[in-house]
């Protein structure tokens, strides 16, 4: 098949819909419609994707396996729902002198980019397309997170950039390493760049060269998943930023890196020669989770608060990835997907509430119960799922981590129930602060209940998968686990 | 594989000379003050790797790293610099700048960053034929000077620079690669990268809103929002 045909293939389509749509976006006058112009193509996007599992197959740029799939339906999901989020948010903003007209354009137009960009990233066969993308994502973030136009917002986009770009411009060099590493296995071309044949031929490949190819793409990739030591920009990001933005940077821009670490984790375990590559990821994982557990307390800003407790499930996904074995994978796949679904949630109500009450920081926002009580209930249960505790679905996958740790690398379980006991106190903690006590004034216009549609379905999902996960779908995670080594 | 290549052969030698001369710009990079002279001495750092890469195309009878030459010659060596000099007019920056660590320090770092690239890059490139193991260990010096400088200069602007130097080693690793595919593609992204953040210096007008263009300003914003 030519690479154009390629490109207008299935999986071409999937990432070429958002971006050609936020073309279309930033080019239509009428910015009232933008918003719905974003919300449609994200659908076309979201129902494009969910036919990608019957489209299984690798070409010479795009690739699509079971990993590949099941993430570009969730990043299409979260996607779509925050498509449908942000035409209310922004509106609000708007009303609010925050954002003006042009701006307002822009906001959807920078998204459908990120999210194309994002998608073709998941499905990209090829590492140097695959590193082009996530540098464009890279840059449609940092000109969205900016657009507030605060002091505040100018700093953390800067910072984003500068760390991101380090971190982006390393990849890069690993990604050169990595085609000269696979030379002795396959002949010069695209074949030595692409995930296809790069994974089946890793015995082959040198093994010396393949430790420096992993250990630039380990930070590259780790700076984008926002682990620790790598994780100063991610707070900023979060809390200055658009907060629909809060919600894909969230739980997306961290999906798409761990992908890729996934993915190189398993061509490290086919060399014998190579280093092991589950230790290193699981002590960047632990330091996450720690750091983050602990950082949680002296936050005052509740989108910061949140941005931390991302990065401590960053870290959790990628401690489950780096144990590896099909049954650590599983849980750190569904962990992985499930925290998406409910931080996506989070920052949504977090993001309304904070509209409500004219401030992100926790003094501006409490006793939300008292008065907005569909707001604080769906709060609640968003933060009673990230902090990992029964009947949502995140407590299983959590479960399912601490058991596999336990069984294989038992000291390791000490510091791993620590992080996952004072993230959740922390997170518990606030929750009493947000949703009970005194009120706080409000100071902004109420919302209906569009705003909160998306978090609902988000938490259902959530916790249908938390109390009964239905046997196709325990099937489908078993196979990506088994598909990735 | 290619041919075996060694100290005495036109072909290496001048490849060699090229990318040491990448490297010592980088090093002039560290310890210089003025901010005029550091964007100057980019320049050269792009001109000299746009002639690296043009020879390594003739090298390797690689028609399109002559592409990839042309790109960094026109952007990096004339458009960028221009454009940053335009901004140091616009913001009036003329000073010189202020650095974390002395020069000797700062000059200490670099060697050691050097001799610890090639003690990492040559023992694993055994295999590999020796035009690429030197360019590889050049580039990764080239790419941790650019960092060293990053983290060293308190200014936006200059650390700007840093990142422009360090994306300057990425492509002489690129190009010293026989047969890499997609070189000129991925020179275009990292081009498009670079302009988004000069520009970004530019777009963002930190010198306008915080009376200077020092990084450490814009920390005391975010620790107060904390």
């Amino acid at each position: 098949m030519s690479m154009v045909g390629e490109v207008l293939s299935l999986p071409g389509l999937v990432a070429l819909v958002p971006l050609a749509g936020g073309l279309l976006v930033g080019l239509v006058r009428r910015h009232d419609i933008a918003g719905w112009i974003n919300i449609a193509v994200a659908a076309a996007a979201f129902a494009l994707a969910c036919l990608l599992p019957w489209e299984a197959g690798a070409g010479l740029l795009l690739l699509v396996d079971p990993l590949a799939a099941h993430m570009a339906i969730l990043t299409s999901f979260v996607g779509l729902t925050t498509a449908w989020f942000s035409r209310f948010y922004i509106a609000t903003e708007a009303a609010a002198g925050r954002l003006d007209a042009p701006r307002l354009r822009q906001y959807h137009a920078l998204f459908l980019f990120f999210l194309g960009f994002m998608l073709l990233a998941l499905l990209s066969n090829n590492l140097g397309v695959t590193w082009v993308a996530m540098e464009s994502a890279t840059i449609a973030a940092v000109l969205v997170v900016g657009l507030p136009r605060t002091d505040a917002a100018i700093e953390a986009s800067w910072k984003y950039f500068i760390l991101c770009g380090v971190g982006i411009a390393l990849a890069l060099f690993g990604t050169i390493v990595l085609y000269l590493a696979a030379g002795p296995a396959l002949s010069a071309g695209l074949a030595a760049m692409s995930w296809s044949t790069l994974v089946p031929a890793a015995a082959l490949s040198h093994g010396p060269l393949l430790n420096l190819a992993f250990v630039f793409l380990l930070i590259g990739y780790g700076t984008k998943a926002g682990l620790a030591p790598l994780h100063a920009w991610m707070p900023d990001a979060h809390a200055e930023g658009p907060t629909p933005v809060s919600a894909v940077l969230s739980g997306s821009i961290l999906n798409v890196a761990l992908t890729m670490l996934l993915r190189l984790r398993g061509l490290m375990a086919g060399n014998a020669a190579a280093i092991a590559p589950g230790p290193p990821l699981m002590v960047l994982g632990l330091l996450s989770l720690l750091l983050a557990a602990f950082s949680l307390w002296r936050r005052r800003d509740a989108k910061r608060f949140f941005a931390f407790s991302t990065i401590e499930q960053s870290g959790v996904a990628a401690f489950a990835f780096g144990l590896g074995g099909p049954a650590a994978v599983f849980a750190g796949l569904l962990h992985l997907t499930l925290h998406t679904l409910a931080k996506a949630a989070v920052f949504q109500c977090i993001g309304r509430a904070s509209q409500l009450k004219g401030g992100q920081r926790f003094r501006d926002i409490g006793g939300l119960l008292a008065g907005h009580r569909a707001l604080a209930l769906t709060l609640a249960a968003g933060i009673v799922a990230v902090a990992g505790l029964p009947p949502f679905g995140l407590f299983t996958s959590e479960f399912l981590i601490v058991m596999q740790t336990v069984a294989r690398q038992p000291f390791l379980a000490v510091p791993l129930g620590i992080g996952l006991v004072v993230g959740g106190w922390a997170l518990s903690w606030r929750l009493i602060t947000l949703c009970l006590g005194e009120p706080t004034p409000d100071r902004g216009p109420d919302a209906g209940w569009a705003m909160l549609a998306p978090a609902w379905l988000h938490l259902a999902i959530v916790l249908v998968l938390g109390l009964a996960m239905p046997a196709a779908l325990t099937a489908w995670f078993t196979t990506i686990a088994g598909s990735v080594r | 594989m290619g041919p075996r290549l060694g100290f005495g052969v036109f072909d290496y030698d001048l490849a060699h000379m090229l990318g040491g001369a990448v490297l010592v710009l980088s090093f002039g990079l560290l310890y210089q003050r003025r901010v005029s002279a550091v964007i100057t001495l980019y320049a050269m750092q792009a001109v000299v790797l746009a002639a690296a890469a043009a020879w390594q195309g003739w090298v390797q009878g690689a028609v399109e790293l002559y592409l990839t030459a042309a790109i960094t010659l026109a952007a990096k060596g004339l458009a960028i610099p221009f454009g940053l000099r335009a901004i140091v007019r616009r913001l009036d920056i003329h000073r010189t700048i202020e650095t974390a660590l002395g020069i000797f320090a700062t000059m200490a770092f670099g060697v050691g960053l050097v001799a610890l690239s090639i003690l990492v890059v040559l023992p694993v490139t055994l295999h590999a034929y020796a035009l690429t193991r030197e360019d590889l260990a050049t580039a990764l010096s080239v790419v941790l000077l650019g960092m060293l400088m990053m983290i060293t200069r308190r200014n936006a602007l200059t650390q700007v620079i840093g990142f422009l130097s360090l994306e300057n080693g990425l492509i002489l690793a690129a190009v010293g690669v026989a047969g890499m595919p997609l070189v000129v593609e991925l020179a275009v992204a990292v081009l498009v990268m670079l302009v988004f953040i000069v520009f970004g210096v530019f777009f963002f007008r930190i010198r306008e809103r915080f009376d200077s263009l020092e990084a450490h300003h814009l920390d005391r914003v975010g620790r107060a929002q904390r």
